[in-house]
């Protein structure tokens, strides 16, 4: 047990260093957005009462803790919007991570099975798209989705539109699905492609031996060993889905309830910071249901895989 | 003159039969990958409730064979018939034909039961008979203890047994074995030998079983074919194989083996060898049809006789003076490996040329009066018949 002085210290500031980034970047602002949810607005600078003024020692502190305001709390269970907001949010995040994943499972299946020279080739290719900015991607879309925009001058080149119809696309609901999916599809068919990768051909042909027709052994034995892969991606996609305020706000009407863009409204529009750091730490506790199913999910693959 | 090649196992020789129909038939099959030829052109009939082995070097074409009658490989060339049809339009699934695979390809989120029962779910049998099948292939390959474990909760072994129980599960007209018992120790290897002979003839089941292994090979099959680079050399009972081998390769590859490079000669009326090696030509008993010339002899280890005295000269005795060079005691039988004698060669360059021939003898007795030890002078001997003529 005499590992030396030296190596177990080490060892010690080899795990505090995540430990430490979790609280500085983590912890720390949570903590502070915690503190504004639970104080009062105020036209100031910033626009709040704070409830805690931790200069003025440990009685003060006590008595603050008393006189907690669930008041922001009680306002957003109050206001049909923001409830509309989260329920518009966790649905509009699940049919999209539905939907990448029936996009996303052919991608990885085919480039699982490309010949093996090409494999790398077609993961840059799905990688490509993080080396241009995410911004400019989203507002690419626009220039595709708009009335006059570039689908609409494919439809009437094509035919499908006669010469002065036009997509209208943007600002609905479905291009803020269209936005979501482009986006995060690297991060369904990454985690798919590397479980469906690792798959055993000769596991498929042994099923078909067995008299197992090629759809079926599809559904038995590779939709069993790619669930790793699937449910990453999923939540891969669904947890950031959910808060997204960026694809919402440039494709999205005005109709197109996201929680994220409620929280931008509320914090820049209004310029009610405390509503909006509540918003903030419910959207923190809706998405620490997923969160924790993910951790657990990843956490008994790897303890299957040793 | 009514001699045979050794023992047979079961008097069933269908191939013997020209009205016998074959089951599975390969017929002048070709397959290339590329430019590759991994099978080259062969033929092939196999009977119904026939145990047949194929034997082979590495990468010579076993696996690629049964793959094309499991339905995963298209052969370029030539046609693949099961019970008279061609049955290359028919998909894996459809194929009364199961497979062990070499890799053992065990569905690894599924209980060893339940990849048992894999192929006979897909059958539609009823639950209760599903169970039973899987107990009684559970007991089979002895891993009752195991049936809820996952495949890489086995050892390498278990995990074979696994893949052999799965693959006869269905009881397929059938089966397919890619080198079945290669990771089993050498008891558990000879129970379950015995337990597939005994299934396959119970069942009436048509076997094809690759392996390594000659002596399996030997102990299991009906017949054997020997391939050499995607061809057969030699497809005959193993006796026959054994016995009596076609080629050089075959007796090369199949057990140990004495090969004298020669030419055969006839002297007097009777058939001689006679060699560079060896100052005096050797009897030999080849068929009367086998033209002189160019030649190799094979003898097998266990035909030859070492004796401290010189034998008494006979007709049809071969006789050759050497010495012991070495001596490997094995239990139930001792190798001599003798080096011919000065007198008995002519070879200029002694160090290579001499030829050393390897005696296996059984040790019939445990105590001996005087044995034969390292440096001893010994001779020889075997029966001109025991000596194989091939062409070199
Ligand atoms: N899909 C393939 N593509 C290219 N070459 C192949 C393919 N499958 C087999 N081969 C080649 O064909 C030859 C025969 O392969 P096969 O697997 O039949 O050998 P084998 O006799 O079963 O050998 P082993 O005893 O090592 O299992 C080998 O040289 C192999 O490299
Ligand atoms: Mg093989």
């Amino acid at each position: 047990m005499s590992a030396g002085g030296s190596s177990a210290w080490g060892r010690r500031l080899v795990i505090a260093v995540p430990y430490i980034w979790l609280l500085v970047f983590f912890l720390a602002p949570f903590v502070l957005v915690l503190r504004i949810s639970l104080s009062e607005v105020a036209i100031a600078m910033p626009p709040y009462v704070p409830v805690f003024d931790l200069g003025a020692g440990w009685d003060r502190f006590v008595a603050d803790l008393g006189r907690l305001s669930f008041a922001n709390y009680e306002w957003l269970a109050g206001d049909p919007l923001y409830i509309n907001s989260y329920l518009s949010s966790l649905r509009i995040a699940f049919v999209s991570t539905v939907l990448t994943l029936l996009i996303g499972f052919p991608i990885a299946y085919g480039m699982a099975s490309a010949p093996r020279g090409l494999r790398p080739i077609l993961m840059m290719l799905v990688i490509l798209p993080f080396w241009t900015s995410f911004l400019i991607r989203v507002y690419a879309w626009i220039g595709i989705l708009k009335p006059e925009g570039l689908l609409t001058l494919f439809g009437q080149t094509i035919g499908i539109l006669s010469g002065d119809e036009q997509f209208r696309i943007l600002n609905t609901t479905t291009a803020v699905y269209i936005g979501i999916v482009y986006s995060y599809l690297p991060f369904m068919v990454l985690p798919l492609y590397a479980a469906l990768e690792r798959l055993d051909g000769s596991l498929l042909e042994a099923a078909q031996d067995l008299g197992c027709p090629p759809l079926k052994a599809f559904w038995v034995i590779t939709v069993p060993l790619a669930l790793p892969g699937i449910i990453a991606g999923c939540f891969l996609v669904f947890i950031p889905a959910v808060g997204e305020f960026v694809i919402p706000d440039l494709l999205g009407g005005s109709d197109t309830l996201m929680i994220g863009r409620t929280l931008w409204n509320e914090f820049f529009n209004n310029r009610d910071w405390p509503v909006s750091s509540a918003v903030a730490v419910l959207l923190l506790l809706v998405l620490i249901i997923p969160i924790v199913a993910f951790q657990q999910a990843q956490q008994r693959q790897q303890e299957a895989a040793r | 003159m009514a001699k045979t090649l050794g023992p047979v196992r079961r008097a069933f020789a269908p191939w013997d039969d020209p009205s016998a129909t074959p089951l599975i038939r390969f017929e002048a099959i070709t397959k290339r990958f590329g430019d590759f030829t991994a099978i080259d052109n062969v033929s092939l009939d196999i009977y119904e409730r026939e145990f047949f082995a194929l034997l082979g070097p590495s990468g010579c074409g076993k696996t690629t064979l049964m793959r094309m009658l499991a339905g995963f490989e298209t052969p370029t060339e030539g046609r693949v018939l099961l019970d008279g049809e061609d049955i290359s339009q028919v998909p894996p699934h459809k194929r009364p034909v199961n497979m062990m695979f070499q890799s053992y390809a065990l569905f690894p989120h599924m209980s060893v039961a339940d990849n048992i029962a894999f192929g006979l779910k897909q059958d539609g049998l009823p639950a209760g008979d599903i169970k039973a099948r899987v107990e009684e292939m559970l007991s089979l390959v002895k891993l009752e203890p195991f049936a809820r474990r996952r495949p890489d909760q086995l050892s390498g072994g278990q995990r074979q047994r696994v893949a052999l129980a799965r693959s006869l599960a269905k009881r397929p007209k059938v089966l397919l074995l890619d080198e079945p018992l290669g990771a089993l120790d050498k008891k558990l290897r000879e129970e379950t030998q015995f337990e597939l002979m005994d299934l396959q003839e119970k069942l009436g089941m048509t076997f094809l079983i690759v392996t390594h292994d000659q002596e399996e090979a030997m102990t299991v099959a009906d017949r054997i074919a020997v391939m050499n680079h995607g061809s057969f050399e030699q497809i005959d009972p193993p006796s026959v194989i054994y016995e009596q081998p076609n080629s050089r390769y075959v007796a090369d590859f199949i057990g140990d083996v004495n090969l004298l490079d020669g030419a055969l000669e006839t002297r007097g009326g009777a058939r001689v060898f006679s060699s560079k090696a060896l100052s005096n030509p050797l009897p030999v008993m080849p068929p009367d049809d086998t033209p002189d010339g160019s030649a190799c002899i094979a003898i097998r280890p266990e035909k030859l006789s070492v004796s401290l005295t010189e034998p008494e000269q006979a007709d049809g005795l071969a006789m050759l003076k050497g010495t012991v060079w070495d001596i490997a005691y094995m239990g139930d039988v001792s190798i001599f490996h003798v080096r011919l004698s000065d007198e008995v060669c002519t070879g200029q360059d002694k160090d290579e040329t001499v030829p050393v021939l390897r005696a296996t003898i059984a040790n019939t007795t445990r105590l001996v009066e005087r044995p034969i030890a390292w440096d001893d002078a010994v001779w020889v001997t075997w029966q001109a018949d025991a000596a194989v003529v091939l062409p070199r």
